[in-house]
């Protein structure tokens, strides 16, 4: 029975990176959020007591589908990025399987 | 215009092409070819089942009537994707795990392999799932009517085509989906068609909106400003709606059973999740980039009363592109077919497993043990229910009348399976969710949606009278269906959503903390939640009941023979049993129910293992052993280490002992050879001087006398030398016996001084204090008496000062009685003062005639006595202090 390992506190820099980036995975889909959730401020044609003219189809065409574009050009750039941390992730877990099925 | 029998045979074509596909697909799998079959783009396009003919001609209506309100239905699915790390990871890693069939098989064994849960699931989806497959027959037979010309004119009959389209795709699911047994064996042909029909819609759509912004508009700028003088060309949303579709749609994106079906059942590589993490997010954009463009040329170019659902194929045909609308025909017929296809397989996965097979083992009194292959029975069951789900559909499909109530219902069937999502989120992240809960929250979900949502849609006079609606039932205002609580005003949708949701979840909550769990189910929440720490095994059953030769003929009936066969043997390998059949552990009872899961469900097979194995598989005994396993985990480690402590301390003692016996070895080879070198010094002597007397002729007497007296010298020194060793060798060994006398002690120095002053050569003068002897002694006096001898002859021997002089000193400290023989001779060299007390050690060779046995005697003997001798520099000349033993001491006058 070995003991679990203790996880350094301070780590080297390329896993320190690693582990950020890997943050940025998880907030990504909050950032989505944030960022598709804004145009509920644009005034639109139905506001009674608005004092701005709404906000033109186009604009709010294109505001919505270069978020979307960013979103998924983040998404792939991280998942390149982190692909060796997910291969080690997936080893971990495959030696887990081996070690369940034995 | 393309006639209608043109484009049926365009579309049979195409099926045709669909059906060899599949067909070429399966074949290719079979023959472990895979390939790009198992490519995380073709996982990706199969996610695409998302987008079905609703979305595919509604989202262009739904943009033609709303705006870009459309969108939010693609925008909380590719938030969940994009954010896969936090829930679809874990559901495709637990889906994977626990062989989760579908997301009834999920809830029910996330809550201790409730069967009854499965089935109110089962239900719910069905309910919700078949007016949308009703849509699906809807749409395809409106776009087909599009193509006949104005209603009435031709012969086109379209209850018929929806006849025909549900029997082609009956066909096409039961031979492709049920072909074989083992869900998670997959359903290759079904994808590789679901994939090749994605590509076939996203194309298809992309060209209808290249041509218009192209084609129609004449470039990306003109199409900007006729989007913003459309009708359409201001933002105009219902923020609320903004909101509720975007979270709607994420949470029908995780529940709806078809898409569990494709992300997590026929999920291949848990990688892939993370290449369409991406890569499906881009597919939505891809599908929605052109939506408000055709939207805003429809509203362009057609007649006012036109159906904007239909835009994608009438905007075309009225451009007089027939095979540009003839594409996009089968754009929306692959939308419409792919759905209803995944749909009703993942349907009647759940119905033949948590409902047709229960119920059919539980009439059987046999149960599991029956003769026969159940295998036939679960694939006969799943094609029935597949017949069945699809004949729901279109019943529906016909009772509904087709007509507008239908299309409102892609979102109300959003809002019905989203009420799977708290007990599903609630199951696989907190462990105190619990059956109750996840129960009765789905129950009051599913009550206020179709009080809410299903029965209102059918609108006022249907089933609802518009009394109903305006006064509530039994005229209880708080109760009416679009405003509930009294809280009207909102629109209908996200009213139904917000508390359909709201009430399930919290109803979910509150009875999940008030109840208590099962065993099975605290160790199932277990394993759920902490799926990713893999540490946790289920504990199951008690194998001593079962038989292998039982479980063997039962695995053989679900898995058929050859499979169960190899499972068996592979683990009679694994266990080294000779034959067959291995013995029924918990480890392989495990396996088994997991592998016969993923044939028939949890619920189904944890049943079918039980009756062999008789009984509760889990008692509470089970679960207290789980819980204390990691307390019992550490205690062992705890003794493991306190061990491995105690192993290295003996180890670090038999190190020192090794060590002494090893010195020990040295000192006794250093004393056989001292003994040999002081045996021979004499022995040479004594040797030469009878040789001389022997040979040598006409000795004088004087002569004769001189060496006679040599010898004799030589031979009392050999027998002193001899006297000595014998005494110390009896001195270590512990076998000298003491002579317990009780004397004073300055009698016992007056004797020793006597003794020695009567064999001494050189002159040394003794001053004692014999006040400080009056002391009473009761110890070995002889011996103490010998020590004080050879003291006293020792420094008569090597003190060298011009006048010796020895003082003979009584300390008294406390009762501590030391006597201090201090001369004045030149002090040890302090190297040598470690080892004056060690055998044969003299401080010089040459020097006196002892054998250096003198003061290792004095030492064995003060330590035999219970005291001590120890050297002390003194300030001219040497101390030897002997410490006399304290008990005897304390006897003092």
């Amino acid at each position: 029975m070995t003991t679990p390992q203790q996880p350094p506190v301070f780590l080297e820099r390329r896993s320190y990176r690693q582990r950020r980036l890997m943050d940025a995975l998880r907030l990504l889909p909050i950032f989505g959020v944030l960022l598709w959730m804004f145009p509920l401020f644009w005034p639109a044609t139905q506001d009674e007591t608005a004092q701005a003219a709404p906000i033109p189809m186009s604009a709010a065409v294109i505001y919505v589908f270069v978020v979307w574009f960013v979103l998924i050009a983040s998404s792939f750039a991280l998942r390149h990025i982190l692909r060796p941390t997910f291969e080690q992730q997936a080893a971990d877990l495959g030696e887990a399987d081996a070690s369940e099925a034995r | 215009m393309a006639s209608v029998n043109q484009l049926i045979g365009v579309s049979l074509g195409y099926v045709v092409f669909l059906f060899a596909v599949a067909f070429f697909a399966e074949r290719a799998a079979v023959r472990g070819r895979r390939g790009w079959l198992g490519s995380p783009m073709v996982y990706t396009l199969s996610l695409s089942i998302y987008c079905t003919a609703w979305t595919f001609y509604g989202a262009v209506g739904y943009a033609a009537r709303s705006g870009m309100e459309f969108v939010t239905i693609y925008l909380g699915p590719s938030l969940v994707m994009i954010g896969w790390w936090w829930i679809l990871r874990k559901l495709v890693r637990i889906g994977r795990a626990q062989r989760a069939t579908s997301v009834a098989d999920l809830i029910s064994a996330r809550y201790g392999k409730s069967n009854l849960l499965a089935v109110v699931v089962t239900v719910m989806a069905v309910i919700g799932v078949t007016p949308y497959i009703a849509l699906q027959l809807q749409s395809v037979t409106l776009s087909l009517s599009v193509f006949s010309g104005p209603v009435g004119e031709n012969s086109f009959n379209q209850p018929g085509a929806a006849f025909w389209i549900a029997v082609g795709l009956a066909l096409f699911t039961v031979l492709f989906g049920t072909r074989n047994l083992n869900a998670n064996e997959r359903h290759d042909g079904v994808v590789i068609a679901i994939a090749v029909e994605a590509v076939v819609k996203l194309v298809a759509l992309m060209a209808v909106g290249i041509f218009v912004v192209w084609g129609i508009a004449g470039g990306i700028g003109p199409m900007m400003e006729r989007i913003d003088a459309s009708p359409i060309g201001e933002w105009n949303i219902d923020r609320s709606r903004w909101i509720a579709l975007t979270a709607l749609s994420a949470a029908a994106f995780l529940c709806l059973p078809r898409m569990f079906q494709v992300m997590v059942v026929e999920n291949q590589d848990e990688r892939h999740l993370q290449i369409a993490s991406w890569a499906f997010p881009l597919y939505l954009l891809l599908m929605s980039l052109f939506v408000v463009p055709i939207a805003v040329i429809g509203l362009d170019l057609m007649p006012a009363g036109a159906n904007p659902d239909l835009f994608v194929l009438t905007v075309p045909l009225a451009e007089g592109r027939v095979g540009l609308a003839t594409l996009s025909f089968l754009g929306g017929f692959s939308s419409a077919t792919s759905m209803v296809i995944v749909a009703t397989l993942a349907l009647a996965t759940m119905v033949s497993n948590h409902v047709v097979m229960p119920l059919w083992l539980s009439m059987r009194e046999e149960g599991a043990t029956v003769s026969g292959d159940v295998r036939d029975v679960v694939i006969l069951a799943r094609r029935a229910s597949i017949l069945v789900i699809i004949g729901l559909g279109y019943l529906y499909y016909r009772f509904s009348g087709g007509g507008a109530a239908l299309a409102a219902i892609g979102l109300i069937s959003f809002v019905g399976v989203a009420q799977f999502l708290p007990s599903m989120l609630g199951g696989i992240f907190w462990r105190g969710a619990t059956r109750s809960g996840a129960l009765t929250g789905l129950i009051v979900g599913f009550a206020v949606w179709v009080y809410c949502s299903l029965l209102p849609s059918f609108g006022p006079g249907s089933i609802y009278s518009l009394s109903m609606f305006e006064n509530g039932p039994w005229g209880i205002a708080s109760l009416r269906p679009e405003a509930l609580f009294g809280i009207a005003g909102l629109d209908p949708t996200v009213h139904a959503v917000v508390w359909s949701l709201t009430l399930n979840t919290f109803a979910f909550l509150v009875v999940s903390l008030l109840s208590f769990p099962g065993p099975l189910e605290r160790l199932q929440g277990a394993q759920f939640v902490n799926v990713f720490d893999h540490s946790t095994q289920t504990r199951g059953w008690d194998a001593a009941f079962a038989t292998s030769e039982d479980l063997m003929i039962m695995s053989q009936r679900i898995l058929g023979s050859e499979e169960a066969q190899n499972l068996f043997r592979a683990e009679a390998r694994r266990q080294g049993v000779r034959g067959h059949l291995p013995e029924p552990t918990q480890a392989f009872l495990q396996q088994l129910e997991r592998e016969l899961a993923a044939s028939v469900g949890s619920a189904t097979a944890h049943a079918m293992i039980s009756q062999l194995v008789g009984g509760a598989s889990v008692s509470v005994q089970d679960l207290m052993a789980v819980a204390d396993e990691s307390a019992q985990i550490l205690e062992y480690s705890n003794r493991l280490e306190a061990k491995s402590a105690e192993l290295s301390r003996t180890a670090l003692k038999l190190r020192e002992a090794n060590e002494k016996l090893t010195a020990l070895s040295v000192q006794k080879d250093a004393f056989l050879s001292q003994i040999s070198h002081e045996l021979r010094t004499p022995m040479t002597s004594i040797r030469s001087f009878t040789e001389i007397l022997r040979d040598t002729e006409g000795l004088g007497h004087v002569e004769k006398n001189k060496y006679a007296t040599i010898i004799h010298g030589e031979t009392i020194r050999l027998t002193r030398l001899l006297d000595d060793l014998l005494d110390l060798s009896v001195l270590e060994n512990g076998q000298v016996n003491l002579n317990v006398e009780t004397g004073r002690l300055s009698d016992v120095l007056e004797q020793a001084v006597v003794t020695a002053q009567a064999a001494a050569t050189g002159p040394v003068a003794i001053k004692r204090r014999h006040l400080d002897e009056a002391i009473l002694l009761t110890t070995d006096l002889d011996r103490l008496s010998q020590v004080f001898i050879n003291l006293i002859t020792n420094a008569q021997k090597y003190c060298d000062a011009s006048a010796p002089e020895l003082t003979i000193d009584v300390r008294n400290v406390n009762g501590a009685v030391s006597v201090v023989f201090a001369d004045n001779g030149t002090p040890i060299a302090v190297q040598s003062r470690a080892v004056i007390f060690e055998k044969f050690a003299r401080i010089d060779d040459s020097e006196g005639s002892g054998a250096g046995l003198g003061l290792a005697i004095c030492r064995e003997i003060m330590t035999r006595l219970g005291g001590d001798i120890r050297y002390e520099p003194a300030a001219t000349g040497n101390a030897f202090v002997v410490d006399l033993p304290a008990p005897e001491a304390l006897a003092a006058q």
